[in-house]
């Protein structure tokens, strides 16, 4: 049966943490867990203050540990991340759901994760000063640790990131696929293209065929296509209750040339 | 196992209750204080039935560990009335058929009424937004979606 | 009251159709009014089966089959018994009926369903044990420790792939993997005129194949069932059954007792639509009151409600008509396969059902149908919204579309042209009346802007119906195909002690040939016909002398109290 303990800080949590243990952020997931019998021994939260805490220096925001998608949309320093907060789950749900625990979401979550990827966060872990990229904790989340905070780069032109979620059910339904796309200009070329896909795989993970596509040309209609026609390069998405393998692959380039043709007429 | 005291608020009354280690809040309201408005339908996030607020916001009572609503505010369906004064969303709720088996409306009027609380006029397409955590197999929605409208409207005779 | 359903453009109301036909001045019929409810469910104080809370409420939750179909070499509780929390873990053993089929309240069907089984399981979750403990977290983890030593068999999920000769039994008591009607036939028979005949004089014949899906009902409470001791050694049982007293029955059944001793109270359901009449929990929950003195509530949760909730079973329809130039039907043939999952439940009658819908709202005076209930190892199926006609209505209308494009008229037209209109006959054999399809058709072809000719604008149900349109075919071509051994035909209908074997068809049916008609041979007990469809037929029994073996349970099964015998539809026992 569960055991809850409580810290007052998230140091002491990280330190409390171990293999038959479960952090508790929002606890979208953790709980259902908990609900089906199936969650680690032990659950560790944290009381203390702070954990909410977004703040903005210079051209980036530190989004804390308990920052939830309805803080998200309720921030005006983010409003480049509200197409993304806005589509996660139902009013409920983004009242509950962390920033931090979407990180660690199974597919077919993990549509915020995507647009960190695609802005190249870093993540900042518990008692550690530095941060390293996101991807290093999607790649091994098991091991990542706890995370204090994430500190997001604002895209000097709001305009160069875009953000879809493809999903059956609507307003509100699980993701066939989210795409996002950091696609800042210079000079009307693209430098330092970042496209990065929800659902396509066990964590987010970036589109190289796409990236590589887009790099150094401008956005317009034969950069769109070969961008669409490379977009699953290297990609092996799963088969699951929402879609199947084959339909992600197809339907992927489709989806992504919607997005990229939509950022081109802003 | 240790139960773990929890005194908090429900709708506006002092309460306090034992919780079990990993019980959520649902479980909780439900068999440990005895407020049985809000349903159970899924445990897993997806059906709304339990839907409560904590201090003002809409929460699924069965994702949330019961003790950490030490010190808070829970409301539930069961606070929408005032002794015999029905909320103006309960009256509409009957007069446009908005409830059918019943099962979702608990969580249905909680959410709608934290919708109606923060923006007293919405449009539709807010409503349908702010309800979208909730599902209701019986009624397609319309009759909700005319409902919520038709109090934020003011035509409701309260 | 102000506007009620009638207000906003969701609702509207025609009277201007048949205005002569209808009182408008009556009291309560046409006018809104409120459920009453509906109060109880804006307050949140409609009591639905969980609301009622017991002090030292019970747990139970099943082991269920993790294989589409197995056998049981052993199933050991040891360990679970002594998981923390689990008062008692029950097998087949403690369930005294230990074997059921849900229409046998109204005669219908053999018992095919253990309550848990013991031998086979058929189906992906089919329960085999079920732990009682004094949480549900309790239950959920002594769940994980009983262990079943299990023979992992061959299974089938495909209708036609079922009933082919080999493939594996589902169910040992139908060989077949088919449902026997009238205790005669691996199928239900429609017969009206002579299909073959008209097909083969009409100027086009197309054909189709329609598939559908399960449907799951998805109530948002899931089903469920508290039971709790009472005095006077009597159980209450707080359901949210759709079928109060099927339950009470079932559940006296299963439990060998009578029902005076069973309180049933529901009626408060939180969504059903025909998922829960299958009174699969009441038992269960009883019989952990009984065994442990204690309340007892069995609930499944989302995913049992999912994963073996009974949908609404899957209908794979093969349909071929004849079509004269102008767009009239002349003849329409049924090939339909029902899969009803590893047990029958609901779907024979859903079939007995459907078929007397067929073949749809239209005028065809010739119609033929051969529907079979098949088995497979998916989720038994059971009822839904309209059940045994969703489905071949989907089929059906999708085929007048195509129908309507092969002969290159308007889809709204050819339905209008088709319609029954008052006095037609149907192939049921009973008159029409207050038809209304025209009316609706006309309706819907000026909403969505489609242009009718003055013909069909004109059209009226009340009008050019019956008189040729509603006689009854001079000729009814009959046969014999599909027929099995070793069943007996009963019906329940006749009065007891009526040695009189039941009419094939009520007293207004036509003329029966005494010989099959066409092609066919003359009866044979056995029989290898194919269906139209192309799915061969395995031989009854895989021999006329393979009796299937006597019903298993029979022994232990007690002398029914006073069956319920209301229905008309027609039953069978094992010969
Ligand atoms: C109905 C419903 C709809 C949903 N829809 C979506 C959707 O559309 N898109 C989507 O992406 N997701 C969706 N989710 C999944 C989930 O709600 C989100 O991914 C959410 O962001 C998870 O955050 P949480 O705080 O609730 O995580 P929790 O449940 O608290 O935790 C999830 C995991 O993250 C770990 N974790 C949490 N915080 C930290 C931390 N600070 N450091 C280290 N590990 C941590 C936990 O230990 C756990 O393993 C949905 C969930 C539900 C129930
Ligand atoms: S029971 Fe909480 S969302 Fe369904
Ligand atoms: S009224 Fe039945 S689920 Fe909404």
């Amino acid at each position: 049966m569960t055991v809850v303990e409580t810290y007052p800080t998230l140091d002491q949590a990280a330190r409390a943490m171990g293999g038959d243990a479960a952090f508790l952020g929002g606890g979208t997931l953790v709980m259902r867990a908990v609900n089906e019998g199936v969650a680690p021994a032990r659950l560790i939260r944290v009381t203390g203050p702070g954990l909410s805490e977004l703040r903005v220096s210079g051209d980036s925001v530190r989004i804390g540990a308990g920052v939830t998608m309805a803080d998200v949309l309720a921030s005006r320093d983010l409003e480049f991340l509200h197409p993304v907060a806005r589509v996660i789950g139902g009013p409920q749900v983004r009242n509950m759901a962390t920033v931090a625990g979407n990180l660690f979401a199974a597919h077919p979550f993990g549509d915020f994760a995507a647009a960190l990827l695609a802005l190249d966060a870093r993540v900042i872990g518990a008692g550690q000063g530095g941060a390293r990229p996101v991807a290093d904790v999607l790649r091994d989340r098991a091991r990542a640790g706890l995370v204090a905070a994430i500190e997001v780069p604002r895209p000097r032109d709001p305009k160069a990131f875009g953000f879809l979620k493809v999903s059956r059910v609507k307003p509100r339904g699980v993701s066939i696929l989210s795409i996002a796309a950091y696609l800042p200009r210079e000079g009307g070329r693209i430098r330092g293209a970042r496209v990065a896909f929800g659902a396509m795989g066990p964590v987010p993970l970036r589109s190289s065929g796409a990236e590589r596509a887009l790099e150094g040309q401008s956005l317009g209609a034969a950069a769109i296509d070969s961008a669409a026609s490379a977009a699953t390069e290297g990609l092996d998405p799963p088969t699951d209750e929402i879609a199947s393998a084959w339909y992600r692959k197809e339907v992927a380039g489709v989806h992504l040339k919607r997005l990229l043709t939509d950022m081109e007429r802003r | 196992m240790a139960k773990t005291p929890v005194t908090f608020t429900l709708n506006g009354q002092s309460k306090s209750a034992f919780a079990d280690p990993g019980q959520n809040l649902l479980d909780f309201l439900r068999r440990g204080v005895g407020d049985l408005t809000p349903k159970f339908g899924c445990g897993q996030g997806t059906c709304g039935a339990c839907t409560v607020t904590i201090d003002g916001e809409t929460r699924l009572s069965c994702l949330v560990l019961a003790e950490t609503v030490y010190g808070r505010e829970v409301g539930t369906a069961a606070g929408l009335a005032d002794g015999a004064a029905l909320d103006p969303l309960q009256t509409v709720f009957m007069e446009h058929f908005a409830a059918q088996c019943g099962y979702c409306t608990p969580g249905m009027l909680v959410s709608a009424r934290a919708l109606l609380d923060r923006n007293p006029r919405p449009s539709r397409e807010e409503v349908i937004e702010a309800i979208s955590g909730n599902l209701c197999r019986c009624t397609g929605y319309e009759p909700i979606i005319t409902a919520i409208l038709a109090v934020a409207e003011g035509r409701a005779r309260a | 009251m102000n506007d009620m359903t009638t207000s906003g453009p969701m609702v509207e109301f025609r009277k201007d159709i048949f205005a002569d036909e209808r009182d408008d001045n009556l009291n309560e019929i046409g006018k809104p009014t409120r459920r009453q409810d509906i109060p109880g469910h804006v307050t949140g104080r409609s009591p639905f089966f969980d609301d009622h809370l017991f002090d030292g409420l019970l747990h139970m939750r099943c082991v269920r089959s993790p294989h589409h179909h197995a056998r049981i070499r052993r199933i050991d509780t040891s360990v679970a018994q002594r998981m923390p929390g689990v008062v008692r873990v029950l097998t087949g053993r403690d369930v005294p009926v230990n074997l059921n089929t849900l229409l046998s309240l109204l005669d219908f069907g053999l018992d095919d369903e253990p309550i848990l089984s013991e031998k086979k399981v058929a189906y992906r979750g089919e329960p085999v044990a079920a732990v009682i403990a004094r949480s549900e977290a309790e239950a959920r983890a002594a769940v994980a420790e009983v262990e079943v030593d299990w023979e992992v068999l061959p299974h089938v999920f495909d209708v036609e792939e079922a009933i082919k000769p080999g493939a594996p039994a589902v169910l040992e008591i139908y060989p077949n993997n088919t449902f026997v009607y009238h205790g005669k036939y691996d199928h239900q028979k429609l017969r009206y005129g002579e299909a073959d005949r008209a097909l083969a004089e009409a100027d086009h014949v197309i054909e189709g194949r329609y598939q559908m899906s399960p449907i799951e009902q998805a109530p948002i409470e899931t089903c469920g069932a508290i039971a709790a001791p009472e005095q006077n050694d009597r159980y209450v049982c707080y359901t949210s059954t759709q079928a109060l007293f099927f339950s009470l029955g079932t559940a006296a059944k299963v439990l060998s007792m009578p029902s005076s001793r069973l309180h049933f109270v529901g009626g408060t359901v939180g969504g059903g639509f025909g998922g829960k009449v299958d009174s699969v929990h009441e038992p269960l929950a009883i019989l952990g009151a009984i065994l442990t003195g204690h309340p007892v509530k069995y609930a499944w949760d989302r995913a049992e409600e999912m994963q073996v909730g009974a949908p609404r079973g899957a209908e794979r329809w093969y349909i071929t008509d004849g079509v004269m130039n102008d767009g009239r039907i002349v003849a329409r043939k049924f090939t339909g396969y029902f899969d009803a999952g590893a047990y029958t439940r609901l779907s024979s009658y859903a079939i007995i059902k459907g078929v007397g819908h067929l073949p749809g709202p239209y005028t065809i005076p010739n119609v033929s149908a051969n529907v079979y209930c098949v088995y497979t190892n998916r989720t038994p199926a059971t009822a839904m919204r309209g059940f045994g006609i969703t489905g071949v209505d989907f089929a059906i209308e999708a085929h007048m579309d195509k129908v309507a494009e092969a002969v290159g008229l308007n889809p709204v037209e050819l339905r209008l042209l088709n319609a029954y209109r008052d006095g037609d006959m149907k192939a049921h054999r009973r008159v029409a009346k207050n038809c209304a399809l025209i009316e609706c058709a006309q309706v819907v072809a000026e909403k969505a802007g489609i242009a009718l000719s003055p013909e069909m604008k004109a059209a009226s149900s009340l009008k050019d119906g019956g008189g040729a349109r509603g006689e009854l075919p001079r000729r009814t071509a009959t046969d014999e195909d599909g027929r099995v051994a070793g069943f007996a035909a009963t019906s329940y209908a006749r009065k007891e002690g009526s040695a009189s074997a039941p009419q094939p068809h009520p007293p207004q049916s036509p003329a029966v040939p005494s010989r099959p008609q066409g092609s066919q041979p003359a009866p044979a007990v056995t029989s290898g016909q194919r269906p139209p469809a192309g799915g061969s037929m395995p031989p009854a029994g895989g021999s006329p002398s393979a009796t299937p073996q006597p019903e298993k349970a029979s022994a232990r099964k007690p002398a029914r109290s006073g069956a319920m015998r209301f229905s008309s539809l027609s039953g069978f026992r094992r010969r």
